[in-house]
This record gives structure tokens, sequence and C-alpha cells, in this order.
């Protein structure tokens, strides 16, 4: 579209799972006005349905749910539920979209979501009438708990549901039907039950579309073999999860739905509807769920349960996957790398038998109480009619196209799409493309940024000077989490007991909506001035409970949080009475600091609006460019005398797309951009500051430059390991693939091969280099696949520990092995041996476990797939920016799973391989998600600055000038002031702290000779409080009588 | 056995508990706690954690403190030196424990009682194995000769 028509600065986002979550917050905090449409009745997708999330076993709600929250409480997301995009018309910058909504037959602003008319709803309930007249009503299956247990016609799907709001099911309501009924009618006291509720259509005016639709599972319907969902006790792998969820159908327990029993025996069978004739892709998050859901099965019965996953290739490819995986194994759980080819039922029992050859060939026969199968990942059903509706086009497999670089563009201008619709893929890379299509959405709309946005407003602020402490606790079950380990409502009775404690409550999940009104709630109730949270971290979970204390009209600082999960049940998983009495002991500390919180107050600071993108490779620049599009000035510095980084090694790409041509049209636009200012061969010497203000000084040949910027992507990439197995570097027909590929395109000498031996997990999945490097499958593949196209008549072998092709690449590897390419199995404990004859001729040993044999190769050209490792330098780069590395010295990222390219440092983003090793597609990606994440800061004015900081008490200030000397942030100064003691006047110096520039470390605090330094919120009196109430009449029944005792 | 039954059978077989006070700053060692949680490494239920912004913020008085209301041991911990979060905070708290650790050994306190260390946001299981050593090493010395009477 040509730059003068005006674009609409709102966007439509269509779906609202994890992908839409993270797409709408980060349009909505940069100044898009967002309407998310969603099918269902509430947004959260899968996410909500899951337990845990691997690798870190994290619990799925809780990490879920206060996204959830800010997305129900955003001023510029509208969420408008049970709804259909029905047409599109206009192009990018301009499209208006017609939207259907379907009734709810519930005024959703009158429902309070409290639950009453569930409770009256007859239908799908055992005793259906009174009126003695039999009615046959089929139960309703929930589709929350898949089908597990049943729900009433009218219902909410799920406690955290967003909207949290009623829905009738106008399928089974008894009213809609027949005009009988209307029981919930009469019981709602809020008056929001609709009947007549109609369809509506309206249109929305956007600039831009995404397209986040999700994925559907597998029907094991479709599966004779497996008993097409018939037998009881054979559940597809999200069955299982809902099982194994507090909030499941069965309470966390583990059991069998035949008859209850707890399972002794459970076998996972992989690759249900994937990597099969019809469906030629791998869904990527199986084999990782799988092991998920075996270790949480252990963790729930221990060493009773015996599991074994029945596997074709184990793909642990992505940051801590392999770690996770080899700590399974380590805890019990059995891989058996078999195809089961059906399963048998026994009537009796309802037992379960399989039979597979084993690896060497011989026939098992097992039995198992309880079979999951790990269906994959489907296209969603609404693809087709998307793709019409919308104008973009899908593949073979119903997925939406995307390009090799332009990973989150549709086939239409104006239209990104992200999440599993384009490719199977887990949590952090839908999260990534969300982040992605976001900032391609921002840079459409950058002109119109800001113009049909509201600001967040707060109610005024309640005055609590000389009010006594009134505190609330709120203590979390966090489904099992918490409740299943400590016994949680002694903890509130106990709680109740202490003094200033006005009130206290247990929930399932303090952090959901419904539990977060209740506080609000409350606060108002009982008039509470203090509120203490005992939940998880407050590394996650504080600025969401702050947040809604400020709701209520407290100010932000009158919270204090208890870690009861991390820090007590989940490091007492096996001790529920001492994680009972440790959680009543923390509950205890945080309601003697809070009786002690004051109010404070944060500080507005204009924020320097230019970025700093640090490395020149596909990633840095990427993101550079992304910044630049939406106006931002980008800085982009690189040590490197020339941009490109690992990409300028890359000749072809596994799909066929030439990677040069597109680096070099890429360098072209970063060095011709109006908005970036390229640096190369400018090392970093220092970078100083923060969130909104950093310093950097950049170092060209002995030119030193500083610049300001607001800030920081880090792109700084990684490195091919080089090996020093294998001869590599002693024999020249040696070499690691990215070598080999360079051979094959640019060195004439390379002679034409009869054999090629390729070995795959070289100095790699080992103690030294415990990860999985992620892409070596695929590049031997790709390099495999080009030897055969060159040199059709040579030989190729590649001998791997598994074949990590997830999605689509899967379809190479299929076609590689068609075209002749040998695949071979090796055992990690049984590595394949190099040999070089007197003559020079190289002969690969190993041994095959199929054939259970010693074969011998002999071969040209040995190429040896080997990690990308962390840059070196990584580390100092690390102190100077303040941020954490993993164990494998990539960069360590704010969350695993839901903050993916942030840091926990505020203002410094992630992306490309210094994150984790990944292809350029994801890097192209993860560039894109960053730049969205950095204009989310970018995009505003000014930033609140922390307001828990450090004062001086001048009267106890002698003005010696130590704070002036141990502040990093030249915060305090001192400043000659009058004072008139006893009608003597002298001047002398004081210590003055600027608010602004305080950050709150509390140093100068504890090094303050007189005591004249109050660290705010971290007081000495706090503290001491604090330490006071460790355990303090926790032991005893009767408190009150201990607490006299234990006084000193 | 597994390290976890270790932890467990260790706290069964002597009931005694010792009282830890762990000062963690909130951007690394608070952090490798919540890490230790998440990796479901098992530790003993002795130490209670109080968060600060960094460990430049903990004042030796805040360690004596914890001595005379009766903790049997007190954690200083913090970044590693380098990662401070507030650029040297750290380097303050090493100059600070220096003389801390003499004014606790002229007291009479075991040295086993005070000690430092530095555990990032991802060393969960360096922070659960630092809980259990230090435990092992209290309940081999026993309460702590500064706890007041009447102080379990
Ligand atoms: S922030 Fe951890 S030691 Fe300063």
């Amino acid at each position: 579209m040509d730059n003068n028509t005006k674009t609409i600065g709102a966007a439509v986002v269509v779906g609202g799972g994890i992908a839409g979550m993270q797409a709408s917050l980060d349009l909505a905090s940069s100044g898009i006005k967002v309407y998310l449409v969603e099918t269902k009745p509430s947004i959260g997708g899968v996410m909500a349905q899951l337990d845990k999330t691997f690798p870190t076993n994290d619990c799925a709600m809780c990490t879920m749910a206060p996204r959830l929250v800010e997305i129900s409480s955003h001023k510029n997301i509208e969420l408008i539920s049970l709804a259909e995009v029905e047409s599109v018309k206009g192009e990018a910058g301009n499209f208006t979209v017609t939207v259907k909504k379907r009734p709810r037959y519930v005024d959703e602003k009158k429902c309070t979501g409290c639950g009453s008319c569930l409770a009256v709803c007859p239908v799908g309930k055992a005793k259906a009438a009174q009126d003695g007249k039999e009615r046959k009503i089929k139960p309703i299956p929930d589709e929350y708990n898949e089908g597990l247990s049943t729900r009433p016609a009218v219902s909410i799907p799920f406690p955290q549901a967003i909207p949290n709001k009623a829905f009738i099911d106008n399928r089974y309501c008894l009213y809609i039907n027949g005009g009988k009924c209307g029981n919930c009618k009469k019981a709602c006291k809020a008056d929001a039950i609709e009947f007549d509720q109609k369809e509506q259509i309206f249109e929305l005016n956007v600039g831009a579309i995404m397209v986040t639709p999700g994925y559907e599972l597998f029907d094991i319907g479709s599966k004779p073999e497996y008993g097409s969902g018939k037998f009881e006790n054979v559940l597809t792998a999200l069955r299982f999860e809902r099982i194994l969820s507090a909030s499941g159908p069965y309470q966390g327990k583990v059991l069998r739905p035949s008859d209850k029993k707890i399972p002794k025996k459970l076998a996972f069978i992989q690759c249900v509807g994937s990597r099969d004739h019809e469906r030629d892709y791998c869904s990527a998050v199986c084999c990782m769920y799988a092991t998920k859901e075996a270790l949480i099965a252990k963790e729930h019965l221990g060493d009773q349960l015996e599991i074994d996953i029945l596997y074709m290739d184990i793909r642990a490819y992505g940051k801590g996957f392999e770690e996770y995986y080899q700590r399974a194994q380590k805890l019990g759980v059995n891989y058996i790398r078999c195809r089961v080819p059906d399963i048998e039922e026994k009537p009796d029992t309802k037992n379960l038998v399989i039979h597979y050859l084993s690896e060497n060939d011989k026939k098992v026969t097992r039995e198992y109480d309880m079979i999951i199968l790990s269906t994959g990942l489907l296209a969603p059903k609404s693809a087709k009619q998307i793709s019409s509706t919308l104008g973009i086009t899908l593949n073979e497999y119903n997925f939406c196209n995307t390009g090799p670089f332009t990973p989150v563009n549709s086939s239409r201008e104006g239209i990104f799409v992200a999440g599993p619709f384009t490719e199977p893929k887990d949590v952090p890379e839908t999260v990534i493309q969300a982040s992605g299509a976001a900032s391609k959405a921002l840079s459409l709309l950058c002109g119109s940024r800001g113009t049909l946005i509201k600001e967040k407003e707060y109610p005024s602020e309640k005055d609590i000077t000389g009010q006594e402490a009134r505190i609330g606790v709120f203590i979390c079950h966090c489904g099992k989490n918490i409740g299943g380990v400590a016994n949680v409502p002694e903890v509130v009775k106990y709680a109740s007991t202490l003094p200033s404690v006005v009130h206290a409550e247990d929930n399932l999940y303090m952090c959901s909506s419904d539990a977060i009104d209740k506080i609000k709630q409350k606060i108002e109730e009982h008039h509470l001035n203090r509120v203490v949270v005992a939940s998880c971290t407050p590394r996650t979970h504080e600025p969401l409970f702050k947040n809604t204390i400020r709701e209520a009209g407290l100010n932000e600082y009158l919270f204090e949080m208890a870690n009861i999960r991390e820090h007590c049940t989940w490091a007492h998983m096996h001790e529920p009475e001492a994680a009972t009495k440790k959680a009543k002991g923390l509950v205890q500390m945080a309601v003697a600091k809070s009786k002690l919180l004051e109010p404070l107050y944060r500080q507005f600071v204009p924020i320097n609006q230019d970025c700093l993108v640090i490395g020149g490779g596909i990633a840095g620049m990427t993101a550079a460019k992304e910044v630049a599009d939406k106006g931002f000035l980008v800085h982009l510095v690189e040590k490197e005398a020339q941009l490109g980084g690992n990409a300028r090694k890359l000749h072809y790409l596994i799909d066929g797309a030439n990677p040069q041509d597109y680096l070099n049209d890429l360098i072209k636009t970063v060095n011709n951009h109006e908005n970036i200012r390229v640096h190369t061969a400018s090392p970093i010497e220092s970078l100083n500051g923060s969130i909104g203000k950093f310093k950097t000084v950049i170092n060209n040949a002995g030119n030193k430059q500083e610049i300001e910027h607001g800030a920081v992507i880090l792109a700084t990439g990684g490195i091919e390991h080089k090996p020093s197995e294998y001869m590599y570097g002693k024999n020249k027909r040696v070499m690691t693939q990215l070598e080999l590929e360079d051979k094959l395109v640019n060195d004439p000498k390379f002679k034409a091969p009869e054999c090629v031996v390729m070995i795959q997990c070289v100095e790699s999945r080992n103690d030294d280099r415990p990860y999985c490097s992620r892409i070596c499958c695929a590049s031997a593949v790709k390099n495999a696949l080009k030897i055969k196209e060159k040199y059709p008549d040579a030989g190729v072998y590649v001998l791997y520990r598994d074949m990590r092709t997830f999605g689509f690449l899967e379809g190479y590897y299929t076609k590689a092995r068609q075209k002749g390419i040998v695949f071979s199995i090796y055992d990690k404990d049984r590595k394949p041996e190099l040999i070089e004859s007197k003559n020079g001729n190289l002969t690969v040993r190993y041994f095959d476990s199929t054939m259970q044999e010693n074969i011998e190769i002999d071969s040209d050209y040995v190429v040896l797939s080997t990690p990308v490792i962390p840059r070196p330098e990584n580390k100092e780069l690390a102190s100077l920016l303040k941020v954490p590395l993993d164990q494998n010295k990539f960069f360590l990222e704010a969350h695993i799973k839901l903050r993916p390219v942030d840091f926990a440092t505020d203002g410094i983003f992630l992306c490309g391989l210094a994150h984790y090793p990944k292809s350029i597609k994801d890097s192209i990606a993860q560039a894109g998600a960053a730049a969205a994440r950095a204009s989310t800061i970018l995009s505003k004015k000014f930033i609140e600055t922390e307001g828990a900081i450090s004062v001086v008490d001048e009267a106890k200030c002698i003005g010696c000038g130590t704070c002036v000397n141990v502040c990093p942030y030249n915060a305090p100064a001192l400043e000659e002031v009058t004072v008139t003691v006893e009608e003597v006047t002298y001047k002398t110096k004081k210590s003055r702290i600027n608010p602004a520039a305080c950050k709150g470390c509390g140093s100068c605090a504890a090094a303050c000779p007189a005591g004249a330094i109050t660290a705010q919120h971290f007081s000495s009196r706090e503290i001491r409080e604090v330490i006071d109430a460790f355990d303090k009449g926790v032991r005893g029944v009767s408190i009150e009588k201990s607490i006299v005792e234990v006084m000193v | 056995m597994s390290a976890e039954a270790l932890a467990t059978s260790a706290t069964q077989t002597n009931a005694w508990e010792p009282k830890i006070i762990a000062f963690c700053c909130n951007w690394c060692s608070y952090g490798g706690a919540d890490s230790a949680g998440m990796g479901r490494f098992q530790q003993p239920a002795s130490a209670r954690i109080i968060r600060v912004m960094c460990s430049g913020r903990i004042d030796p008085l805040h360690v004596f403190n914890a001595f005379l209301e009766g903790a049997d041991a007190v954690l200083v911990t913090g970044c590693h030196i380098g990662d401070c979060h507030y650029v040297n905070g750290n380097d303050k708290t090493k100059i600070k424990y220096k003389y801390l650790e003499n004014v606790v050994h002229e007291l009479g306190i075991e040295k086993e009682r005070l000690q430092l260390n530095w555990i990032s946001a991802s060393e969960g299981e360096k922070f659960a194995n630092f809980i259990r050593d230090v435990t092992a090493q209290i309940k081999k010395l026993g309460p702590s000769p500064l706890k007041p009477e009447g102080v379990a």
C-alpha cells in the first residue's frame, strides 16, 4: 500500500490460545487496539487443559493464568468469544472484517460467574426430573476434561476461564429446545440469563489480521488397530493429562477409567497419527509431552508404577529437552524403540496386550493396565474455512503456508500467522512466532500506533495513614502443586490466628481471574490494608497481585508474598508434615513483614526510544530491521568487519531456498535503512544503565563512541563446534557438515565420492555437552540429499542415535530414505570408530543394533555432525549486561515457556543462536519476536521507576559520603545544608538520594554507618521482624501460648 | 538410594531440625531456590529464605539479629561475582562477609554456622545441595550456642 494512505491502528486476532494471547498482548502494549476473536466460550486454548509443561514441569495454569487475567483486564483488548470471522474485505492497513458472534444466552456484562446456574441445571445429571416421568437425557461430555467427566447444559468451561461467564449450550438446553425448565433463569440473582439472545453480525475496521487458530489432535476413532477409542483404558495423552491434573476428573489421582484402580504398568505409544503414510510429518511435541506425563505419573505414584515409552526416535531437540529425557531415564522411565502394530483388550480385566519386535528382532509380548496414545497434531478443522474467508493458502496437510524466510507471513499481505497452524510446534516456539507476527503488524501499522487506544486507569488510592494493620491472607492450592503436599486448610486456619490478620482463605488457583476478583472483593469487605498471598514465587507472580490490589484501591507496595510452592511443597514433596509446618512459618514471616509495609510511589522517567542490537548475523540484522521498520532508531553493532555471521557459510536450505540471496538483500536493506546505524568492527567496551536509559561504549579501532538507547537486543550467535575425535583436523577427508556444504558448492577439487558416511551427535549429547543441537539431523539430511542430487551413484550413510527431523523436516527424511540414503542407528555406548588404513583409506566401523553385528564401510569422506556451541565471549557479555547463562552457557531467558525472548532484566531481549541452536527460519521468527518485545518498551514515552528505593533520614545523616561511594548509580549526593540544633546554626553536608536514579538495591542502607538510610520495602525493621517470626508458634497447638513461650 | 530418599531419611533419623536463615538476592540465589523447587530437587525443610533485592543489602546487623533470634546457621547468598544485578553489590557483600566471619568467630560460633555462597538462578541443584549439606553439618554441631533459651 502506498505510504500516504492512513493505516488503521487496530488488529484482529483470530484464535485465543497461547499464540493469540501473546500476539494480543504485544500489540496492545505497543499501542494497537486489539479485537481477540475466539470460537470457544473461553480463551486459553489447549494449554489451559495441560497440567504441567515440559521441560521444567512448571504448572501450566500457573504460568498462564496471569496472562489470562492480563487480557481480561486490558483496556485495549476487546475479547469477542463464541465468534468467527465471516469475511474479510480491503487490504493490508485497512481491512473490514465481518464477525459472527453466536449467542451465549447469558449477558456477559451482568454475569458474575458465580456458578448458581450450573448447580440447578438438570441436564446431564443422574436424576433428571422430579415429576416421575423418565427423561432420556444423555450425559454431556465435559470438553475441558476430554469427556472424562460430564457437565450441565449451562457451564463455565473451567475455573480460570476468560471471560469467566456462564455459557448455555443450545444443543442441550431444555428451555431453548422446548420451552421447559428455565431453572437457571430463576436461580440467577444477577438476571443475566437471556434465552432470546440472537446471533450477532458486525464489522470491525482493522489494519492487520493475526491468525492463530491452533491445532486439532488426531482422532483415535480412526485407528481400529488401537481400538478406535473403544478400549476404556486406552487414552489419548491429552485425556491422561486431564487425569494427572488436580482440576481433572479424578482430582489429580492417577486412576484408570475402567475400574478407577491405580495402574501399575503403563505404556505410551508414540507417533499415533503422525509420521505415517497419510501424514509424513512429525508432530514435534509428543516425545516431550509423553516424557512429561510419565514423569508426573511417577511423581504421583513413585516406583510402584512402571512406565514404558514405545517410540521410533526420541526427538528431544529443544532447549532443555535432552536433559529432561536423560532425567526421565534416570528416574526409571523405560524407553523402548519399537513399533506397535496393534493393541488387544482382555475382556475380563480390561488390561491391554501388545506384541512388538524389539530392536534385536525378538518378539516381545507385554501386558499393561493402561496405554496412552501420543496422538499427533493436525491442522485445525477450521483451516479450510479460514483459508477461504481470509484468502490465504494452505499446504498439503492443511497447515498454513509460510516461506523459508518469512515464518509469520501468510500468502496475503497484512495477514500474519503464528502457532501450530503453520506447523506443529511447542509453546515457546508458538509464543516466539506470535510475537514475531505481532512485530510484522506493528511495522505495518507504525504510522497509526496509539491512535485508537485508552490508558489504563486505577481507582484513586485509599489513604491508610494512621490505620492499624488489617491483613488479608490468601493461600493457593495451586491445583495439587501445593495442596497435594501441604495441608492448605490447616495453613489457612493457622494464618487466621496470626495477629492483625482479619481474613484468611484458600483457592484452587489464586492467580485465576475468579480468585483475583475475590481478593478485590475481600479487600472491600474487610477493609483490608495489607494483602499477603501465599503461593508461588514473587519472581513471576508478584506483578499480577500488586496490580490486583491496586485495582482495589490499595497502594501496590502493601503486598507481600510467601513462596510456599517452589521453596516448600516442591522442595519437600515427600514430607507433607514438614511442608505444612514450613508453609505456616513462611506465611507467618510474610504476615510479620506485611504489618510494617508502607505505601510507596514510582516516578515517571522519560525513556530513550533508540535500540541497540548486538550482533550482525541473520538474527541481529532481522531484529534491527524490524525495530527500525517501526520508526525507532537502531544501532546495530558487530564486532567483525562484515555483517552476515554464520549464514555466510550456508549455501542452500533443505527446501532448496538460497540463503545467500536473502542474506545479501538483508545486508543491503540494513545498510541503507534510514533508521539503522551500522557499526561494524566495533566491539562493545562497556554497557551501563537500565531499561529506558542504557549507555554503551563501542570501540571501532580505538575510535570510541557512546550510544544511548532504551532497549537492547542480544543476537550474538553461536559457533559450529570443531571436534577432536575422528581424526578431525588430521585427515582432510574428515569434515563438519558446514565444511561439507562449502565444499559441495565451492570446491572445484571436491572429487565425486563413491561413499560418504555421516556421523551424528559428534561430541554432543554427552557428559560435556548434554544438550541436543537441534539442527544437525536436518543438516545431515539436507547435505545427504545434495550429495545424491550431484552424485546419484554415491552411497550415503547416516549413523545416528535418534533422527530428530521434527515438524515438516520429517518429509525430507522420508525423501532421503526413498533416494537410497541409508540411516543406521548406533548406540551411545558403542560409538562408531574411524580407521585409516596404510594406503590412506577411511573405514567407518560401527555396531548395527538391528542386525546385531559390526559393519564396516569404506568411505571417501566422513562428515561429522557437530553441535552449535555457545560463543566463549558469552560469559563476558552476560556480566556486562547482568543477564544469566544457562547450564550449557547459552543465554537464559526469563521463562522457558512463556517469555522465550525476554530476560528477567527489563529492557533486554534475546534471539538467534545465542539463545539455543536453531534454523534460519526460527532465528528470523525469534528476531521478529525480540523486536516486538522491544517495541513494547520503545513505543512508550515514559517508564515507571522502582518505588521501593532508599531514602535518607537527614536528622541521622552525618554526611560521611559512604553511600556516595558504594552506589553504582550515583543516586546519592552530598548537599550543603544549614542546620539549626539547640539554637546553634551551622553548615554541613547531608546525603540526598535521587529517586529517579536509585534502583533499590539497598547497598547504601547496609553500608551507612549512622543507620540513616532506609531501604524501603526491605528495611532493617522489616527484616528483623521477619527473622523474629521464624517458626514462631508453629509447633504448638495453642498459638498464643507458644508465642509467649518463645519470646526472648 | 536416591539422593532424594537419602535426604528424607536423614531428616527422619535425627528429629532435631536446625533453624537456618538464608538471605537470598532476588535475581540470582532466590531464583536458584526457585529452580531447586522447579527441578524438584528435594532438600530438608530447615531453611527459611529472606528475600532482599541484592546481597549488598545484607547488613551484618541482620546476621547478628538472626543468630540472636535463635538461628542455628545463617547463609549469605547472592549472584556470582560479576553477575550482580546492581553492578557490584556482591563485591561489597564479600568485603562485609570477611568482617562478619571474624566477629562471628570471635563470638565462639563455629564457622559452619555462617556460610557464603554464590548461586545463579539456574543452579537449582546447587541450591538444594547447599541446604542439604549445611543442614547435615549443623545437625552434627547441634543447636547454636547463641540460641536464647526457650527457642527450639
Ligand atoms: S543482585 Fe544478586 S548479588 Fe546483587
